[in-house]
């Protein structure tokens, strides 16, 4: 008998049953077409859209993420600029081909170097969008796709991440419900990272580095004034 | 790798003697529970969701064949492949008969407690090709060529300087007046020559914390990110998984997230968190072209409707491990394979067999610490005692035990006589301990008196003063 059959029947042996007939699978395969929520904690359900913002920056700077908070989406490209200036990097970054980042202004700073498309192994900074951002933990939830790389989530030193307030959820349930809701909804993306703070490890002597493998800072630029949902 | 099990109680002498492990020890003795303690005292629903975990696995176990047909369609759906593996040599010949179907030289690997229990590593080196471990403290264990003392943490019972002699004798290409005492420094070198690795590498193999039976989706949490450059840049991503590992929908997943980060490092949650569905997709800028899970049993099934189906829930957060006073005072290596601390006591029988590993099941004080600080609350020591039975069912325990134990039952089955022995030993002790009151030798209690002194029974024993009590209340 071949493996897959092997270990089948080595389940259904040790359960004690055949396989499931159609009344018996009923039950899973209604699971999983409802995927219903579980508990889900209290830490965020009663926060309006402000709230949730407040929370997400609050719990993202706890794990060492930083955050400028702009008004406008006219203020992004300086937001960048002035970090990039104030941590002495280089004005050199490489972009998402992302269209939701062609609504700033880049063209403001001509300063800025960008290239878009995935990163080489000597990019230095990133910039990119999000699918969300869940406020529960201050975790960041990004996509793959033909114009979102998952390399400039990880291989960059820098990696800064431009979110409208309006991507702010509470729970992580929040931002699947998004991402079942989107056009290609049955599909799941190739990748999805929930990315929270910069990259870091505690195995020499149980003492926390930032960067081991992936970025070493982790900055956003919060789009949460009150046109921030016209972008 | 070979099993120590067997020789726990000298591997165990030994960690007590080795002054490098118990200082690295001490940190973690104080580190990891206060961290977890700290992270559930902010989540007042933790109880709740503990509960809610356990069940969503059970309920998954108990339809274990559905849900791993169900993941196996879906990985298809997305262009994806599944492979079946009976046993570790299966895996091993699946794993590398996939490596060369592109001439794969340098294989790299995310942190996967599978990968130990199959010794992959060994296998592929022996097949001429050159695994790299890229979690920090699997490449430092790697370089060392040890086994990894902690599920999250295989370094942990080394010091910085131990790594640093790691590294220079490696990183033979370096300055060699290069500064490397310090963790951030280490973390540096490690970084940049691990960063060559993942570019050159022909092949990702990672583990999964969970997959996902209604997307096909594999999950790994990292905190380095180290598991998504490996399944990120080479043509192939390989994830290998136990079976178990299944869970039904994205929902389920993210109720038992909820309690990993937490339970493990005290964290709220980790930095790297990914699901991964299938290759590349036509137009993708970066990505796996090929995408492969191979499903391990290797003896799982078996333990399904057994008492120790329960262990089938384990998440591999290390809480046992970390809360447990055997563990905290020898390490794991002292365990003598692949899963150390109370979890390994459970699972290292049932995979290995209890003739190797029956002294685990005994390597426990019974306080209880593992399972009231289990999100899955699996119950390890009522596990553990099924173990200890089976091991004298079997007759693999040591004569003198066997019939001490004998003697013991045949005297407890015969209160009238249990109680003559009992008080004629307390008598005969408690004259005997005299002005002290205490023993520093004793014949047959070398093994107690070698470390501290025996107490000598004063006055009469329970029984007696139960009695007393009886008549003086009548």
């Amino acid at each position: 008998m071949d493996a897959r059959s092997q270990i089948l029947d080595s389940i259904r042996k040790s359960l004690k049953r055949g396989p499931l007939g159609e009344a018996a699978a009923a039950g899973p395969a209604t699971r999983l077409a409802d995927h219903a929520q579980g508990l889900i904690p209290a830490r965020t359900t009663s926060l309006d859209a402000k709230g949730l913002s407040d929370l997400f920056v609050r719990m993202a700077e706890e794990v060492q993420t930083t955050v400028t908070r702009v008004a406008a989406a006219t203020d992004v490209p300086g937001a960048v600029a002035e970090y990039l200036t104030s941590h002495n990097l280089p004005a050199d970054i490489t972009m998402a081909p992302d269209p939701t980042l062609d609504a700033y202004p880049w063209d403001d700073r001509p300063l800025l170097r960008i290239r878009r498309g995935r990163a080489q192994d000597l990019d230095q900074v990133s910039v990119t969008g999000a699918f969300a951002a869940v406020a529960e933990t201050g975790t960041l939830m990004l996509t793959s796709g033909n114009d979102r790389p998952t390399t400039l989530n990880l291989m960059p030193d820098t990696h800064i991440v431009v979110l409208r307030a309006d991507q702010v959820v509470g729970p992580y349930e929040a931002a699947w419900e998004r991402l079942r809701a989107t056009e290609t909804g049955n599909t799941m993306p190739r990748t999805v990272n929930f990315i929270t703070g910069p990259s870091r490890t505690g195995d020499i002597e149980q003492r926390m580095q930032l960067g081991a493998h992936g970025p070493r800072r982790l900055h956003i630029v919060l789009v949460d004034g009150p046109d921030a949902k016209t972008v | 790798m070979h099993p120590t099990s067997h020789a726990f109680k000298a591997n165990a002498r030994e960690a007590l003697d080795d002054n490098n492990l118990q200082r690295a020890l001490d940190n973690m003795k104080t580190g990891f529970p206060a961290k977890r303690a700290a992270a559930i005292a902010r989540m007042p629903e933790f109880e709740a969701l503990r509960d809610q975990g356990m069940a969503i696995k059970n309920h998954t176990l108990e339809n274990l064949d559905f849900y791993l047909e169900t993941f196996e369609r879906n990985v298809t759906n997305a262009g994806g492949h599944v492979h079946w593996a009976r046993t570790a040599e299966e895996a091993r010949q699946i794993i590398l008969g996939i490596c060369r179907t592109v001439d794969a030289k340098t294989v790299t690997k995310g942190k996967s407690m599978i990968s130990e229990e199959i010794a992959l590593n060994d296998f592929l080196e022996e097949q001429g090709l050159v695994p790299v471990e890229t979690d920090l403290g699997e490449y430092i264990i790697q370089l060392r060529h040890e086994a990894p003392s902690h599920i999250i943490a295989p370094a942990i019972h080394l010091l910085k300087e131990q790594v640093e002699e790691a590294f220079r004798a490696s990183h033979t290409d370096l300055p060699e007046g290069r500064p490397l005492s310090e963790p951030r420094e280490l973390t540096d070198e490690a970084r940049s020559v691990l960063r060559r690795r993942f570019l050159e590498a022909d092949v990702g193999i990672t583990g999964a914390n969970f997959l996902i039976a209604e997307t096909g989706s594999t999950v790994i949490v990292t905190n380095e990110g180290n598991g998504d450059l490996t399944q990120t840049l080479p043509k192939i991503h390989i994830v290998l998984a136990s079976l178990e590992k299944v869970v039904p929908t994205l929902e389920d997943a993210t109720s038992i997230l909820r309690l990993l980060a937490r339970s493990a490092t005290g964290q709220e949650f980790s930095t790297y968190t990914t699901f991964s569905t299938g290759p590349r997709r036509p137009g993708d800028p970066d990505g796996p072209g090929e995408f492969h899970v191979v499903l391990l049993d290797n003896g799982r099934t078996a333990m399904l409707g057994t008492e120790f189906q329960d262990m089938l829930r384990c998440i591999r957060c290390s809480a046992c491990l970390n809360h447990c006073p055997v563990y905290q005072s020898v390490g794991g290596h002292a365990y003598g394979w692949v899963y150390p601390g109370p979890m390994g006591s459970v699972l290292t029988p049932g995979l290995i067999g209890v003739a190797e590993a029956g002294n685990l099941p005994n390597a426990s004080t019974f306080c209880g610490k593992c399972e009231s600080v289990c999100p899955m609350r699996i119950p390890l020591p009522k596990m553990m005692r099924h173990w200890r039975e089976r091991e004298f069912e079997q007759a693999l325990s040591p004569a003198p035990f066997r019939t001490g134990l004998k003697l013991w039952a045949f005297v407890a089955r015969r209160p009238k006589l249990y109680r003559l022995g009992a008080n004629l030993a307390a008598r005969l002790l408690g004259m005997l301990g005299g002005s002290a009151g205490r023993f520093k030798s004793l014949p047959l209690a070398g093994g107690w008196t070698g470390g501290r002194d025996l107490p000598a029974p004063e006055g009469k024993s329970f029984m007696q003063q139960w009695q007393a009590r009886q008549r003086k209340a009548a």
